[in-house]
């Protein structure tokens, strides 16, 4: 690993500080990826500020909004009473992603930050344009077993890695933001983009900010929600499609309904449509295959993840039929 | 190098760290010889020196005060400067769970951890574990239900499987798996490690 400076801080304020000194600088928390990307010398900052010490670790209840601090861990997120009585999509998402021990230290913030696990990218032999723009991309026409079939662009077709934000993004969650001068609110949906012609952008936090924390509003589908994550072994391994899938039922009709997938492409993907399609219809297994025909418009492979084509609309079936039986 | 007017070359950003960083937080960091010398021009050889970051932490209940580079991960520090040689590199990028060790009481893998991220912290790695001669019952529980074959993935399997128990995630052999996944066996071990730890869960191997 190349050598840097460190710096450790106490406070939000004097971290947005630091990191406006030196724009080659970076902020680590658990560190649980950028450590990996650093000894493979994807990345290479200059200088790392450890904001472990600044208080952003809080999970409690405002009105109608869960607030989880952005240096919250994994682990206690996932543990927490509130997080499991009135967001268990949540708890479950982040029980299916990584081990125990990175759980521990990897924090909500991070899990938001990690860069995609696309070979491509951490293989610096390799063309990657995401790594090093204008450099290609080896993944279309190369290995992609792993990689996006929605919203992808000839530049690049990695996915985004995270089960947190799969289950982030269909619970309407907000993100707060801080530079020097405030605060700004992005949705979630918002926060992550897609590759387009600028792959090496993963989100729209700028430059001078910092993550601070999380408002997730309270939902009416806490009962029946399900986090589905199909993957090569049993445990500790990336999706190859996952499925958030949470609904209010009413007298046989779905009132409410979220769906969000992850695997499947740059950003957590939103089905809005299939979503759209399920309101005010009953729970039946063939409005279920209705949602996930709809859901699968414009889903393109490039060869070795052609499977997903198949695979995602039996695991939006499935997650749904599950969520669904829950009683 | 001239530091006047250049653009944050490496030279430049750590003088500049040196000086200014009596306005931040972390000037505790910085010893006050490498402050005085960096106010004074002191050679960048010098300076350099002071690149060195003072670490105090616990390992194994034993105190430990050192100055480390910041690219050192608590993993390396174990074994290459304590020789605590037990906590074993496997993959050293957190896909084995060979490396974990205990920090404040919780499994962590230590090859994603850098060392200086550990200042004041507490420590425990496989040495740590029995109570002199005697076991920890996981330890004896490992060598009962024959837990390993080679046995380089036994002391993360162990310090893994401890923090299993003491988190209660042991209420099924499937739960016991799931929450043990970070650490893969390539001798496939696994349903003894599980046996082990199904024992120790229900207060076997206790002293």
């Amino acid at each position: 690993m190349i050598n840097f400076q460190y710096l450790r801080t106490t406070s939000a304020k004097s971290a947005i500080n630091l990191l406006l000194k030196d724009k080659n600088s970076r902020f680590i928390a658990g560190g649980t990826n950028l450590i990996d990307l650093m000894k493979r010398g994807v990345t290479a900052p200059e200088k790392l500020i450890d904001i472990n010490h600044v208080p952003l670790k809080q999970i409690e209840l405002v009105g109608n909004n869960i607030i989880i601090g952005a240096l919250a861990s994994n682990t206690a997120v996932a543990n927490n009473q509130i997080v499991n009585a009135k967001l268990p999509l949540l708890a479950m998402a982040l029980n299916a992603g990584a081990s125990a021990q990175l759980r521990n230290v990897a924090t909500v913030g991070g899990n938001m930050m990690q860069r995609t696990r696309c070979g491509y990218f951490y293989d610096t032999e390799m063309p990657c344009n995401k790594r090093q723009p204008g450099s290609g991309c080896g993944a279309v026409g190369g290995f992609n077993r792993m990689h996006a079939i929605f919203g992808t662009s000839d530049k690049c077709i990695a996915v985004h890695p995270s089960d947190m934000c799969v289950a982030l993004v269909a619970l309407d969650a907000v993100v707060v933001l801080a530079n020097a001068k405030g605060e700004r609110k992005v949705l979630f949906k918002d926060f992550h983009r897609l590759a387009g012609d600028t792959p090496q952008i993963d989100n729209n936090l700028k430059a001078d900010e910092m993550i601070i924390r999380l408002e997730i509003p309270t939902n009416n589908i806490v009962k029946n929600s399900h986090y589905l994550k199909v993957r090569d072994r049993a445990s500790y391994a990336f999706a190859l499609v996952s499925v958030a899938a949470g609904m209010e039922v009413v007298d046989d009709k779905i009132i409410n309904v979220r769906l969000a997938m992850g695997g499947v492409a740059h950003k957590p993907w939103r089905l809005t449509a299939a979503e759209d399609f399920l309101k005010g219809k009953e729970p039946s297994l063939g409005n279920f295959e209705q949602a996930a025909k709809l859901a699968m418009s414009g889903a393109k492979g490039f060869g070795e993840n052609d499977f997903k084509l198949q695979m995602a609309p039996n695991t939006i079936i499935e997650a749904l039929t599950i969520a669904k039986s829950k009683a | 190098m001239q530091s006047s007017d250049k653009e944050s070359t490496a030279g430049d950003s750590r003088r500049d760290f040196l000086k200014k960083s009596s306005l931040i937080t972390a000037i505790a960091l910085t010893p006050t010889a490498a402050l005085k010398a960096a106010e004074n021009q002191a050679d960048e050889r010098f300076a350099e020196l002071f690149e060195k970051i003072p670490l105090n932490l616990t390992v194994n209940n034993k105190a430990f005060k050192t100055s480390i580079e910041p690219r050192v991960t608590l993993l390396d520090y174990l074994r290459e400067e304590l020789h605590l040689t037990g906590t074993k590199k496997g993959c050293d990028h957190g896909q084995c769970g060979a490396c974990t060790v205990h920090v404040d009481g919780e499994r962590v893998n230590s090859c994603l951890s850098l060392a200086v991220m550990n200042e004041g912290k507490k420590i425990t790695t496989i040495e740590g574990l029995a109570n002199g001669e005697e076991l920890h019952p996981m330890q004896a529980a490992f060598i009962k239900h024959d837990g390993f074959q080679c046995g380089y993935c036994t002391p993360g399997q162990i310090m893994s499987a401890v923090a299993c128990v003491n988190e209660g995630h042991t209420g099924s052999r499937a739960e016991i798996s799931e929450y043990m996944s970070g650490n893969i066996c390539r001798c496939g071990a696994y349903p003894n490690i599980v046996d082990a730890i199904v024992e120790v869960s229900k207060g076997g191997m206790k002293a």
